[in-house]
């Protein structure tokens, strides 16, 4: 008990660290720009590797369809908070159907109190939506052998971005034009909890659950599956039951984080959600080591930092010593990406992290053993 | 419509769809042997057209498609080499996933070298040649690309069926440990195929570009998919079936954009993917297979 | 006179053109161990893989415990489904899953052994475990079943020690060696609570004296856990040690049945099976 009590204090120091560098942060909004865009976007992506990696990684369900899930929920969340007001600018092409604009006046009647909450409804019901689509894609899918389901998957993610950007649905989707003037992040508890600081806990709490749900007896289950599914299902596991959930609940996450990239975005498209995020999504599951929660988390913020911040000197043009470094232009720092994933996947197979997670056990063997060379 | 306007639209489908077959048969071939879905088949197509582009810049046309062809069948035995090789006893999602990272860095690869703006594929000019018979009118490439594309499959078909290697192929998609211990030279047949796929797919990509106007680093993935599809809906590891079904989505993809519906032609074919999985998941032509526990 | 467990009328598996498995016509009684035995090839494993559910069978019915588990008739003008409900003989189908036969009692081991190789030994009786949990997902994941996870882990604990596994409890599967791998499978069938345990070549691998160590294990397990025991074995004096009775299989077709002393005596058996007595 002595241990688990101090490495929850351990933990709960640390969080409480991280949420006083995230108000520090929010009182240095203007100077910290690139440090907040990176670090939200790092979260948000954090919650979508958790998701797959749970389908991928620890139920062995080799799914590409993270893309499509995303785009349900941040369609969903995009179209429930878009001020009122901007609605006919936004689809200025053909307009804006007219259930959603009655839907939207009246959300923009209600009280206050209520009107605070939506963004939260907009984003659980994007999850809800894309979990019931799940629910019956995974009716069909599930059946198939993984390579197949990859690609189904990849396919369904590609239908929904055709439906999502064909001209029919124009009045909800705006078809290929794209949603925007979407608000940002919505303060927390009356302004508590600042809008920098909401998706850091929105993917906190998504994140604990499926921490929850992994070292739970059905979280076992699923590494069954994924180990053998033969065996599992001789062990009385309903591989069908077992399959759909994690597949649902992988998918409502997705769509959670579709919904926060929407309003990191402030405006979105189809586009967005190609077949390439998935595979960006994969880097970071496949870096962080998949079968490791802890490695996507941690790769998620490293990747985003990453290509976002530090390697960009790579897409500009350098000069060392008078000359031109060759290969130095735009788009260079993705090709480096594209190698070090190669790298990852060819040799480093286990990732960052393996299938381990954290531990303040482990972390206190590495800084013991420093400690101690130090000393000697 | 009018009965011409059909015709046309049927040649056009049809010289699709032999484009499509030729690729198509890049992933029956592999996937028969390696179990694998090589996502890269549809950025070697897509290099291959960079290739073409910067040959013609340079050279000729006849010495130009002989060497985007070459370069292209080395590329997809170079990537065989480095990137799958090492995996083969690894389990099925690594390599899978090693498939995708080549399929992400030819991607990043092309967009780093030629940047995402479209280039414009030039022109060879006999291809290009007009034939007109009545209200219908033809480039010379559309009805070359179906007739090549019989030719090069019945070639093939002679190669798996008539000659030891191809025997050695057909041995290795059926049982891989037996063959190896068979004395067959699995990394030579390995490499044959990924050769054969990168050949067809380069001659399929001339075929196709032909008659576009331009190539993008994105414009392998979706015929890529696609060429898969129709592999899979002639059933995977069957040759002719590949052909059929590169056919097939080749002539309903032309006819879908004719009657206006383009951003479903894409939809389309991955509902026949699902649909096929599910009715009929060993394609027209499959073999079924049963797992022994 | 005991109970018949288990028994299988007219059972037929056939894949394309081989009849794997012959109109099989066995009774496992209550309490018992009963072997099935026959050179490599003559269907053994293929008969289990139906019993459990992992085939449907081409022709006949399995009943376990009285109730109808599989069935079917390519004559049936019906095909409905039901799971595990018993009407009238051979005009329904009825099929179950594996899990689903798991869940009514019947637990099985493989011939390769099948472990969940990456995880814990621990968690490997563990997840057996789970079949029969109460509580739903959510529950579970938030941790509103503590009791009965603290019961899940306690029985799990009793196997492993059972087996002798619990030193070992930490290490990953893949890591035990051969024999220890052989009795964690044993551990994780039992975990699942079955009254009916198919053993597929328990001693495969394993020296004379291994073999006589497993003989005397099944038979304490039998005891112990009230269990009924239907085995797949080619070491004949394992077989021939604690069979109550056996079952002889060639190509499909059953060629003999009953006592050891009987079978051993049999001509067809011995022309078919047994040669020489290797003991």
């Amino acid at each position: 008990m002595n241990i688990k009590k101090r490495n929850t204090i351990y933990s709960l120091v640390a969080i409480a660290l991280f949420l006083a560098f995230l108000y520090w942060l929010d009182a240095n909004r203007l100077k910290q720009g690139m440090m907040i865009s990176v670090l939200q976007k790092g979260a948000i992506l954090a919650l979508v590797a958790v998701a797959m990696n749970l389908l991928n990684g620890f139920t062995g369900l080799f799914s590409l369809g993270q893309a499509g899930f995303m785009s349900i929920g941040a369609y969903t969340t995009a179209i429930l908070i878009i001020p009122v007001k901007s609605l006919d600018g936004v689809y200025y092409m053909n307009g804006v159907h007219p259930a959603i604009m009655s839907l939207r006046v009246m959300m923009a009647e209600s009280p206050p109190f209520l009107q605070s909450l939506y963004p939260f409804i907009a984003l659980l019901l994007g999850g809800i939506i894309a979990a019931v689509a799940a629910l019956l894609v995974g009716l069909a899918v599930l059946r198939l052998k993984s390579d197949y389901l990859a690609i189904a998957t990849l396919g369904l993610s590609e239908i929904v971005r055709a439906i999502f950007s064909s001209p029919q649905f124009d009045q909800i989707t705006n078809g290929s034009y794209g949603l925007n003037k979407i608000p940002n992040f919505p303060s927390m508890l009356w302004g508590l909890i600042p809008s920098l600081v909401t998706p850091f806990i929105i993917t906190g709490v998504c994140v604990a659950f499926i921490v929850l749900l992994i070292n739970s007896s059905y979280g076992r289950a699923f590494k069954a599956i994924r180990e053998d599914e033969i065996a599992a299902e001789a062990m009385g596991i309903s591989l069908y039951k077992h399959k759909e959930m994690s597949f649902v609940i992988s998918s409502f996450f997705s769509a959670i984080a579709g919904g926060m990239l929407a309003m990191y975005m402030r405006s979105i498209e189809a586009k967005t959600f190609s077949i390439m995020l998935t595979y960006d999504i994969l880097l970071i599951v496949v870096i962080g080591g998949i079968g490791s929660i802890t490695g996507s988390v941690v790769s998620a913020f490293l990747v985003t930092a990453a290509k976002e911040w530090w390697l960009r000197f790579f897409d500009r043009p350098l000069t060392l010593f008078g000359m031109e470094v060759p290969l130095f232009r735009t788009g260079f720092r993705m090709v480096i990406f594209s190698i070090l994933l190669m790298i990852v996947v060819l040799i480093y197979r286990r990732g960052l992290f393996g299938t381990n997670e954290f531990s303040w056990d482990a972390v206190r063997r590495r800084l013991g053993r420093r400690g101690k060379e130090a000393r000697s | 419509m009018s009965m011409s306007t059909i015709l046309q639209h049927c040649l056009t489908g049809i010289s699709l769809g032999g484009a499509y077959a030729l690729i198509a048969i890049g992933y029956t071939l592999v996937y028969g042997i390696l179990r694998l879905i090589n996502f890269a088949h549809g950025e070697i197509f897509m290099m291959a057209g960079y290739f073409m582009i910067f040959s013609l810049a340079s050279f000729p046309w006849p010495i130009a498609i002989v060497i985007t062809v070459v370069v292209t069948t080395l590329m997809g035995v170079i990537i065989e080499r480095v990137a799958y090789k090492p995996l083969r006893e690894a389990p099925r999602m690594s390599i899978m996933i090693s498939a995708i990272g080549v399929s992400f860095l030819l991607q990043n690869l092309s967009t780093y070298l030629f940047t995402a703006i479209p280039r414009g594929y030039p022109e060879i000019p006999f291809l290009k040649r007009i034939f007109r018979v009545g209200d219908v009118s033809a480039s010379f490439v559309t009805i070359l690309t179906p007739v090549l594309t019989i030719v090069l499959v019945m070639v093939l078909m002679g190669l798996i069926n008539r000659t030891k290697t191809g025997m050695a192929m057909r041995a290795v998609s059926k049982d891989f440990e037996t063959a190896k211990l068979m004395g067959i030279n699995i990394n030579r047949i390995i490499s044959v195929t990924f050769a054969i796929g990168s050949f067809l797919a380069a001659v399929g990509s001339i075929l196709y570009f032909t008659d576009r106007m331009s190539v993008t680093p994105f414009s392998g993935t979706l015929p890529g998919l696609k060429c898969f599809v129709a592999a899979v809906f002639g059933g995977i590891g069957n040759i002719p079936g590949a052909v059929v079904g590169g056919f097939f989505i080749g002539i309903v993809e032309t006819l879908l954009v004719a009657l206006g519906y383009s951003t479903f032609s894409d939809a389309f074919t991955f509902l026949l993917l699902i649909v096929m999985l599910l009715v009929r998941p060993t394609g027209l032509f499959g073999e079924k297979t049963v797992e022994k526990v | 006179m005991s109970n018949i467990l288990l028994f299988t009328e007219h059972l037929t598996m056939q894949f394309g053109g081989v009849v794997a498995v012959d109109d099989l016509n066995i009774k496992i009684p209550t309490g018992e161990i009963t072997a099935l035995i026959g050179p490599n090839g003559a269907g053994k494993t293929t008969a289990f893989n139906v019993i459990t559910g992992g085939y449907q069978p081409t022709n006949g019915r399995v009943t376990f415990d009285g109730e109808v588990i599989a069935e079917n008739c390519p004559r049936a003008k019906m095909k409905r489904i039901y799971n595990g409900s018993y009407k009238e003989p051979y005009t329904h189908t009825v099929v179950n899953k594996p899990d689903m036969i798991t869940r009514l009692g019947m637990a099985r081991t493989f011939q390769n052994i099948r472990l969940f190789k990456d995880l814990s030994v621990f968690e490997n009786v563990l997840i057996a475990k789970h079949c029969h949990i109460k509580a739903g997902l959510l529950g579970a994941t938030f941790r509103l079943n503590r009791a009965e996870e603290k019961e899940m882990a306690a029985d799990a604990h009793d196997l492993l020690e059972r087996v002798g596994l619990w030193e070992s409890r930490n290490e990953k599967a893949s890591s035990l060696p051969y024999g220890k791998q052989r009795r964690l499978e044993i551990a994780r069938a039992l975990a699942t609570g079955p009254r009916l345990l198919l053993l597929d070549e328990p001693a495969a691998g394993m020296n004379p004296k291994e073999t006589e160590e497993l003989s005397q294990f099944i038979v304490e397990i039998k005891d112990s856990f009230a269990l009924t025991i239907f085995l797949i074995e080619h070491h004949m004096n394992l077989v021939m040690d604690i069979s109550d009775s056996i079952y002889v299989l060639d190509y499909g077709k059953t060629i003999a049945w009953g006592t050891p002393f009987e079978v051993q005596n049999n001509e067809a058996v011995i022309r078919a099976y047994l040669g020489v007595d290797e003991q």
